[in-house]
């Protein structure tokens, strides 16, 4: 953990006063958040306070009603249609549950993105296929399986695969390790953090899994009340005064697991 | 970030039997059909040399493709017994190849030839039908089992259950089932008075259409219309039940799903299909008299009577007797199919269109099954 705040910060997610809104239910409101180049953020917040809210307005799934988000320095409200396809080749996202097509094999899967984007000849790509699966740790013959036939944690993995299909500079992950027993969880922390160091990615990764916060990730971002209300490393996260924040962090789960 | 694109290129020089590559520009997946040319133009260039060195230093970007790429010019190189090294390369660029290195072969799935694969699929297709056959009259036997029960214990039945599928069979389903067999009752007779006007024997339309929709017309478009409206939904909303996991949550819970999920399901058919028979009947008919009486001038009261000497109870009871057989087979099947249901969407889709192919198929044949029974007793 050793992640001083870099001289030059290069942002790659910029999002400013963001506000978004389901009728006149307010999710978020005027929330800014930075995600730096190279960093692996963790996003933490009560269930149903609009962080996958956050992560699919960033994403251009959900309509904002003010505020303004810029991904590589582009405002994604100005980009032009071919420059928004352009954007999508550079980011990965790993849904939830996976989202794998379930009538495509997983090296298919894979070579969705590849398809659509790339030119390469059928054996590169089922080479680069491979590679990925196995980059992400599963064995060699779960490319030809379905996802019907895979375990919660094999369709993590091979979710992670295909949101690395393009070699994607920034990688969302909707809760990672929900759903996988603590080793497993643990491998997942691991290969996140490897992949991010060998292949020089930049993380955000919405979790609920304090130890992924404390193994994993560089910087830590609490949303609350709508807003972030507390960015930085674990310690700055110890030592904040907000509620949520304290309650969450030094909750009796979180001292036990601490102290362990 | 759009700086322009450098193209991959590489350069060779050679000295003795050494040979030194320069890799320049960004090996990276927009580029990919040029890495896979380059790849091929190397290998060549390289001739026979003993050792070869790789320098990345000049390289713009590197992505898992040009790692890739590299470790498989390194991989073929060290086949051939050259020595491969990179020096001086730079941390990350090692770390990607590191990444990526090791791979095992990919994986080649035997070819078989083309006439054994059909023959295959010919067997597999009987033997699937014949698997069809069997599990469709252990069903209908567990169906039957599953009635009993509820009729040993009425009050353990799911009566609401039946009540909303009674709506959507037989009320939401009648105006469509009456609109059709009317028209289909219309051009019947329409086709009958043009063919028997030139015998001069236009008044025995009636006795056509008459026996024709009491005995096959009605139920038979009622049956298909069913299998296509009611079969289609069953088998969709068993089979998303199935793939998420609905069912097996029913059994831990000790609840059968046949008894839950079938038995309401069919019971309420056996009901409706007879009700919407009967109406589509009077449609067929009334479409039939309003068409003789345009085109044929047969005068209602004309046609009423004509019809009460033709048609007696038998050609009324005939229609009414194979409705709920053409129910229990097409909600067996609808049933049958939905709990076939793989776990992915397409699998869904195959399901639903299997169910109603295969219940309009049946129909057809249990209705000629009736026709040459009915025959036979002389009924």
């Amino acid at each position: 953990m050793d992640a001083s705040p870099q001289a030059d910060q290069d942002l790659i997610i910029k999002v400013r006063n963001l506000v978004v809104a389901f009728g006149d239910k307010t999710i978020l409101d005027r929330l800014s958040l930075d995600v730096r180049r190279g960093e692996i953020l963790g996003f933490v917040g009560g269930s149903g306070t609009g962080k996958s809210v956050l992560t699919r307005a960033i994403l251009g799934l959900v309509e904002k009603q003010g505020g303004t988000i810029s991904v590589f320095d582009t405002d994604l409200d100005s980009v032009s249609e071919a420059g928004k396809r352009a954007l999508e080749k550079r980011w990965g996202v790993m849904f939830q549950h996976g989202a794998l097509f379930s009538s495509l094999t997983v090296a298919q899967n894979i070579q969705v993105p590849m398809r659509e984007y790339l030119d390469l000849s059928p054996t590169m790509m089922n080479d680069l296929a491979a590679l990925k699966i196995e980059m992400v740790g599963l064995r060699p013959d779960a490319g030809d399986k379905f996802p019907s036939q895979l375990s919660g944690g094999m369709i993590k993995r091979a979710a992670l695969a295909r949101a690395l299909a393009l070699d994607p500079e920034v990688v969302f992950l909707d809760e990672p390790t929900s759903g996988l027993d603590p080793i497993g969880a643990a491998d997942f922390d691991d290969l996140i953090r490897t992949l991010q160091q060998t292949l020089g990615l930049t993380v955000f990764m919405v979790t609920h899994d304090l130890d992924s916060l404390a193994s994993s990730c560089d910087r830590i971002a609490a949303l609350a009340d709508k807003k972030v209300v507390a960015v930085g490393e674990l310690k700055d996260m110890l030592s904040s005064t907000h509620p949520w924040v304290k309650s969450y962090f030094r909750g009796k789960r979180a001292l036990a697991r601490m102290k362990g | 970030m759009t700086t322009t694109l450098s193209n991959p290129a590489f350069e060779i020089t050679f000295a003795q039997d050494q040979a030194t590559i320069i890799l320049t520009g960004e090996w990276t997946l927009d580029h990919g059909r040029r890495l896979e040319i380059i790849m091929g133009e190397l290998l060549v260039g390289l001739g026979e040399v003993r050792k070869a060195s790789l320098d990345l230093k000049r390289l713009d970007r590197l992505d898992t493709l040009g790692a890739l790429v590299i470790d498989q010019i390194s991989h073929r190189l060290g086949s051939d017994g050259v020595k491969v090294e990179m020096p001086d390369a730079s941390d990350r660029h090692l770390a990607l190849i590191g990444a990526v290195r090791h791979r095992n072969e990919p994986m080649v799935s035997p070819r078989r030839s083309r006439l054994v694969e059909l023959l295959a699929d010919v067997g597999q297709t009987v033997v699937h039908a014949g698997q069809d056959l069997v599990r469709g009259i252990s069903f209908i036997g567990e169906v039957v089992v599953a009635i009993g029960r509820v009729m040993l214990r009425p009050a353990s039945f799911r009566w609401a259950s039946l009540v909303t599928q009674l709506e959507l069979i037989a009320f939401r389903g009648a105006p469509i089932i009456i609109l059709i067999t009317f028209l289909v009752g219309c051009i019947v007779a329409q086709q009958g008075i043009f063919q028997l006007r030139r015998f001069g024997a236009t008044a025995f339309v009636v006795d056509l259409v008459g026996i024709i929709t009491l005995r096959e017309l009605a139920l038979l478009l009622c049956a298909i219309m069913v299998a296509g409206r009611s079969g289609s939904a069953f088998t969709a909303e068993i089979g998303s039940m199935k793939m998420r996991e609905e069912i097996d949550a029913l059994r831990v819970m000790g609840l059968n799903p046949v008894d839950v999920l079938v038995v309401p399901r069919i019971l309420a058919l056996i009901i409706a299909m007879p009700i919407l028979s009967f109406l589509a009947s009077l449609a067929g008919l009334f479409g039939a008299g309003l068409v003789s009486w345009i085109y044929g001038g047969i005068a209602p009261e004309t046609f009423l009577s004509r019809l009460q000497s033709v048609i007696n109870h038998r050609h009324f009871s005939v229609g009414l007797i194979k409705a709920p057989f053409m129910a229990v087979v097409i909600g067996a099947i609808a049933c049958i199919e939905g709990l076939n249901v793989k776990g992915s969407a397409e699998s869904l889709g195959q399901q639903v269109t299997a169910s109603v192919v295969k219940s309009i198929f049946m129909v057809i044949v249990l209705d000629g099954l009736f026709a040459m029974f009915f025959a036979s007793i002389r009924f």
